[in-house]
């Protein structure tokens, strides 16, 4: 226990309050880093183990894959082993999931990523990783590909404004790729930091947000086996418009959490604070985790709309804890009071 | 041609007895494009959200139409807008009412102690509540018979509503779409207020000339 710094403070956003590190990381997770970084060292994660475990109780064998709608380039993935990586809900279709997007730096309305973001360049792409990590990485868009198996997983998606989708991803869990830069014991919280180039995004030229757009995870969030690097969805690579050429996917937290078209992760022994905690700090929290009990200021989070879900007078459905995620994630919010951490 | 024979050709125009009928005419066209659109499956994505956004926006848009009339015959000298007021004024209010239905029914699936819930509960929804009810008395004497039995005074006093009902559906607008700091648009329709009442402000002399009834 000595490594944790209690005295270290998170600021908790706009309320003049400050969090000790010990009301925002539940105890197990606290007492359990030092097990969880000891596994780091030796390449397995303890919850990647518990994953693979609970993995194996899981029924079913390999059948096909979502087929791929033949618009961009293939990329081949297998069924993924990671518990609860495939729902059995209808997939949202593919133009619903291609056309209506948040990704404000090509503008603010739903349908304007799609139209603008081909002048986005996925190639060449370079990540960096960096920050509290023992080795530093700097990797191409080749090199990441190949980093882990590639694995496709069905997920829900929810986003804050109400509304969800069930989107057929291709990547990997996001701890390969931490683990990889080999985080160091002041390591608790990570930064993903996405592109901000004026010239491949027309919305840059709007003040809507801060840029670049940041997002952040605690640690154990992040080495969490149902955290997603993802490379593509329906079968094919990322289209830009879904933050090609690889973004982030935390499908129990709101959709604003996975940030898109990522160029840094940065390991941090404090929390940073995500660019819509900074934009509006009274009506988005750190965590936002999806929680049906916690509403969002100006609406409530109790229904969502399915998108292309039954038509015009199709009833919302209710908005599950965590997103429905809660058997694989609950425990690492254990003993948190998730309303003053939304 | 001078300004003084347009005018009078517009005005005549305006006099004419089909301009009123196809004034009523246009205003309906957003509505049946937003019914056929709807049938035709072509709302995108979120055909729920769409349909409430839309209406909504008409709503203003035609509100803020309304507003246009009295600067239009005042400083344009085109007396005869003065008959389309009432159609596009009735048709801002019909556009409430469709955009409170739209919320009414697909986002809260007219469940009554849902919907006062949720009016109660968000300041965005409650300032939008206010600006229809509000809206109410003014589209219920929107006929003659209304004008002659409160007397032209008590009318127009309580037409006067209609500058808190803009301001109202302005707010309700920005309080929705500064949630996610999308405010461009909203903007727009600020500015253009600003000059609607503005204009208003400086020609009587003053916010409480403004708001008299002459």
């Amino acid at each position: 226990m000595s490594f944790i710094r209690t005295s270290h403070h998170i600021l908790h956003p706009d309320s003049g309050h400050t969090l000790a590190e010990h009301e925002v990381t539940p105890r197990g997770v606290y007492e359990d880093r030092r097990s969880l970084l000891k596994g780091l060292a030796a390449g397995v994660a303890g919850v990647g183990l518990l994953g693979a475990a609970e993995a194996l109780a899981q029924p079913g064998g390999a059948p096909g894959l979502v087929k791929r709608p033949g618009k961009l380039a293939a990329l081949p993935a297998a069924r993924s082993t990671v518990a609860g990586a495939y729902v059995m809900d209808k997939l949202t279709p593919h133009e619903d999931v291609t056309t209506y997007n948040n990704f404000y730096e090509f503008g603010t309305g739903k349908a304007d990523p799609a139209e603008n973001a081909h002048t986005l360049k996925p190639r060449p792409w370079t990540l960096v990783i960096d920050g509290e990590v023992n080795r530093p990485q700097r990797l191409g868009l080749d090199d990441l590909l190949k980093l882990a198996p590639m694995e496709e997983r069905i997920y829900r998606m929810r986003c804050v404004e109400g509304w969800s989708m069930v989107i057929p991803w291709l990547g990997y869990s996001l701890s390969h790729l931490i683990r990889r830069a080999e985080p160091n014991s002041k390591a608790k919280f990570v930064e993903f930091v996405t592109l901000a180039d004026a010239k491949q995004m027309p919305g840059l030229r709007s003040s809507v947000l801060d840029w670049p757009y940041v997002e952040g995870l605690r640690l154990d969030e992040a080495m969490h086996p149902l955290t997603l690097m993802a490379f593509g969805l329906y079968g094919e690579v990322l289209p830009n418009q879904n933050g090609a050429p690889l973004r982030l996917v935390v499908p129990w937290k709101y959709g604003f959490k996975s940030a898109k078209s990522i160029v840094r992760i940065r390991l941090l022994d404090k929390p940073n604070t995500p660019s819509w905690v900074k934009a509006g700090p009274q009506e988005y929290g750190y965590f936002s985790n999806v929680n049906p009990k916690v509403d969002h200021p100006r609406w409530s989070q109790a229904t969502e709309r399915r998108i292309g879900e039954g038509g015009l007078f199709a009833p919302r459905r209710p908005t599950l804890m965590f997103n429905g995620y809660e058997a694989q994630v609950g425990q690492i919010y254990a003993g948190m009071d998730l309303k003053r951490n939304f | 041609m001078s300004d003084v024979m347009l005018q009078g050709r517009l005005n005549a125009w305006l006099l004419k007895p089909w301009v009123k009928p196809l004034c009523w005419l246009l205003c309906a066209v957003p509505f049946v494009a937003l019914v056929v659109a709807a049938a035709a499956d072509a709302l995108g994505a979120n055909p729920a959200e769409r349909l409430i956004r839309e209406t909504g926006e008409w709503a203003l848009r035609f509100l803020w139409l309304t507003l246009l009339i009295t600067p239009l015959r005042e400083a344009a000298g085109l007396h005869g807008v003065l008959r389309l007021r009432r159609p596009l004024g009735v048709t801002a209010f019909v556009y409430a009412a469709l955009h409170f239905l739209a919320y009414a029914w697909l986002d809260q699936g007219l469940v009554l102690p849902d919907i006062v819930a949720d009016v109660f509960k968000r300041n965005f929804i409650l300032a939008g509540m206010l600006a229809l009810l509000l809206m109410l008395p003014l589209a219920l004497t929107s006929f003659n018979a209304a004008i002659r039995k409160l007397g032209g005074r008590r009318w127009q006093m309580l037409h006067k509503l209609v500058y808190a009902v803009a301001l109202l559906g302005l707010l309700h607008f920005y309080w929705k779409m500064s949630a996610k700091n999308d405010v461009g648009e909203v903007m727009v329709y600020a500015v253009l207020l600003a000059v609607l009442l503005g204009w208003r402000v400086m020609r009587r002399g003053g916010i409480l000339a403004a708001l008299r009834v002459r």
